[in-house]
């Protein structure tokens, strides 16, 4: 029993931990008024950088840092498009998710003779307690190292947003940009800064998947995981704590699709696979109800305006 | 200099520049990879243009496009985000799959039943959306996303179930020959009618070669229709007023959760009619287990957002789309670049769309300085 509940919270944290840095992504994004739909893209970008890097210098944790660079780098295309010309947000963010997928294939077939697929990285990154023994409680809560990231990276963005003054101004910036540029804060740095952190992060849940759930870059290495963390950005209205708790609700429910099929449950693996979206759902009508967005979230800022 | 910016300010001119900007990134991507950029853009054009046989393969794969683009096209119109279109698709499918295989009508009947059954069933998936949107206020792309996901399970479900699943292949029986919508489909598979057609060598190229079929002509007329209902109607009026403004039109007595849910039924209807035009009209007439999305739908954005939302442009996008879509499997087959950069590209195009605000803004600066220097 005890072991079987260790397993679960085991596979839930591992299953969430991407789906943390993705979510993280967008709460920083939004919060200062840009929407990004392009985590995905992003993702995938951090997905392949992760593991090409990893697979080259042979060192996971390189992979990971260059998969946030990686990240950061392209997030400024999205930057440049809403910020600096007042792109429509949801396009260029769309556009990304296009570029991104397109980018890493590309890559991909250059650097591994053709194959959309990346060889297996040696080493993946480590798990906190080392080598525990097989079957027991402690194996089964032996996380990935991304696990304690995500929780410290979603520590961490919760003090910034809510405890200092660097966090007033992007939350300034993200309801009452005109306000904020009254008050002497460049709307447009703070929103690069935020948009950059945002692909930043975004690429390490990409290589988070590729360097400690699976162990090298597929196609479908990131399939929705970006989109499924656009959801719990809305889901958990906006703050780091909510998104954090959302993508916890839906590993916990891929942990239990995947818990029920190691136990033969006779439960048809498609119903078990649907599980996590519709618990979502279920939980969405019961619990939120109406989530309100950052009120200039989407909107380019003109200087002048009200 | 007053024609310039005349013409700079006009919308096309803003798409044909992200165009151009498209091909540009392509190929530098190209050229610093060590592929040579015009052998690639000579591959791709031949891919399109090079015979009878690529345009109409070219309209086929745009016909879906454009029905899934407007389906995108005609909720953005109204404030919505439906990125549920990938799903409404799965699902129309499937429906139409299922109906066609287990019924056996006369086509005058059987091609209506099928069609309808797929339509209904994307109005289902878009509806469910809607009323969860109007009744609990639930944000639409969270629910869109969790019903993409929902739609390929229960496809894979229903290709696996026992009733469905073709032995010894990884799909469902095809659909009847009755609800074929190709364009004279026994005449493929009789001995005269392939010895009448190969008399022709265009006839004999498009007609045996490709599955030529009435999708296209459903689609242009999809367009009309959601022209018509946007601009034309009173109805399509309180549509566009919940999408400028929400609280407005709430005031002015318009019902905004009403709209919601019939806009995202329509919506749904659209990218139904998508799916199951692709069942009845091309080869293999059925669907397959997915392991991952086909991007029916999730395409279908792209398209509408190069269309800038215009019912009729996603006519145009949907054929630019479908070209290099179809034409750039081309690249890889003669030139050996990865087929990706055909994705690199289109990312590209929709990035400059998305910027579009800046040529306008740009022959408005041009104009002020021109009339500087009139004085």
């Amino acid at each position: 029993m005890l072991n079987n509940i260790s397993l679960l919270i085991g596979i839930t944290l591992m299953y969430s931990a991407p789906l943390i840095f993705g979510a993280l992504a967008g709460v920083i994004s939004e919060r200062s008024g840009v929407v990004n739909l392009g985590i995905e893209g992003m993702m995938t970008i951090g997905a392949f950088v992760g593991a090409a890097v990893g697979y080259f210098s042979g060192n996971a944790w390189i992979g990971f840092l260059a998969a946030g660079l990686a990240g950061g780098a392209f997030a400024l295309l999205h930057a440049v498009a809403s910020v600096t010309f007042k792109a429509d947000q949801t396009i260029s963010g769309i556009a990304l998710n296009l570029i991104g997928p397109g980018l890493a294939l590309f890559l991909c077939r250059l650097c591994f003779s053709g194959a959309t697929m990346s060889q297996p990285v040696p080493h993946k990154l480590p798990k906190i307690l080392g080598g525990a023994q097989k079957n027991t409680v402690a194996q089964n809560l032996n996380l990935d190292s991304t696990v304690v990231l995500a929780f410290i990276a979603m520590l961490v963005m919760w003090f910034v947003l809510y405890r200092t003054k660097w966090g007033l101004r992007i939350r300034s910036v993200g309801e009452h940009p005109a306000a904020a540029d009254t008050m002497g804060i460049s709307v447009d740095r703070t929103r690069y800064i935020c948009v950059i952190i945002s692909g930043m992060l975004a690429g390490l849940g990409g290589a988070s998947m590729t360097l400690a759930v699976i162990q090298q870059f597929t196609p479908t290495a990131i399939s929705g995981h970006g989109f499924i963390a656009l959801a719990a950005v809305i889901f958990g209205k906006w703050t780091p704590q909510g998104a954090y708790g959302a993508c916890l609700l839906f590993g916990f429910a891929e942990a239990l699709s995947v818990f029920l099929g190691l136990k033969n449950v006779p439960i048809p693996t498609e119903v078990l696979a649907m599980l996590p979206y519709i618990l979502s759902i279920v939980v969405l009508i019961l619990f939120v109800g109406r989530s309100v967005a950052p009120k200039a979230d989407g909107m380019p800022y003109e200087k002048g305006t009200r | 200099m007053d024609k310039t910016v005349k013409i700079l300010k006009k919308p096309i001119t803003s798409t044909i520049i992200a165009i151009l900007c498209g091909f540009a990134v392509a190929a530098i991507v190209l050229g610093v990879t060590g592929y040579n950029p015009g052998a690639a853009f000579g591959a791709l054009f031949s891919g399109i243009f090079g015979r009878p046989k690529y345009i109409s393969n070219v309209i086929i794969k745009a016909t879906p496009l454009i029905l899934t683009a407007l389906s995108v096209a005609f909720a953005y119109k109204v404030g919505l985000f439906n990125i549920g279109s990938e799903g409404q698709y799965i699902v129309g499918a499937l429906a139409a799959n299922m109906v066609g295989y287990l019924c056996n009508f006369p086509p005058i009947l059987e091609i209506p039943l099928v069609i309808v059954v797929g339509m209904a069933a994307g109005a289902l998936w878009g509806g469910i959306v809607g009323l969860l949107k109007a009744k609990f206020g639930i944000h639409e792309v969270l629910t869109s996303i969790m019903f993409n996901w929902i739609a390929l399970y229960l496809s894979n479900l229903v290709v696996q179930s026992s009733t469905f699943h073709q032995p010894n292949t990884t799909a469902t029986y095809p659909v009847n020959p009755s609800s074929y919508t190709m364009l004279l489909p026994n005449w493929k598979t009789s001995d005269a009618g392939i010895a009448a057609l190969s008399r022709n060598k265009l006839l004999k190229e498009v007609l045996l070669k490709t599955d030529v079929n009435f999708g296209f002509l459903v689609a242009i007329a999809a367009a009309i229709f959601v022209w018509f209902l946007l601009y034309r109607s009173s109805q399509g009026y309180e549509l566009r007023a919940v999408g400028l403004n929400r609280d407005a039109a709430e005031f002015s007595g318009i019902s905004v959760n009403k709209n919601v849910i019939l806009t995202m039924l329509i919506a749904g209807a659209l990218s139904g009619l998508a799916a199951a035009l692709t069942i009845t009209g091309t080869n293999p007439h059925r669907i397959s287990i997915l392991s991952a999305f086909e991007n029916n739908g999730f395409n279908g954005l792209s398209v509408a957002f190069i269309a800038g939302s215009s019912p009729i442009g996603c006519i145009f996008a949907g054929l630019l789309f479908g070209g290099l879509l179809y034409g750039g499997q081309s690249i890889q087959a003669n030139i050996g670049a990865p087929s990706e950069i055909i994705n690199i590209m289109i990312g590209t195009i929709v990035f400059f769309v998305a910027l579009t605000k800046v040529v306008p803004a740009l022959a408005t600066k041009l104009e002020k300085r021109g009339m500087r220097h009139a004085k």
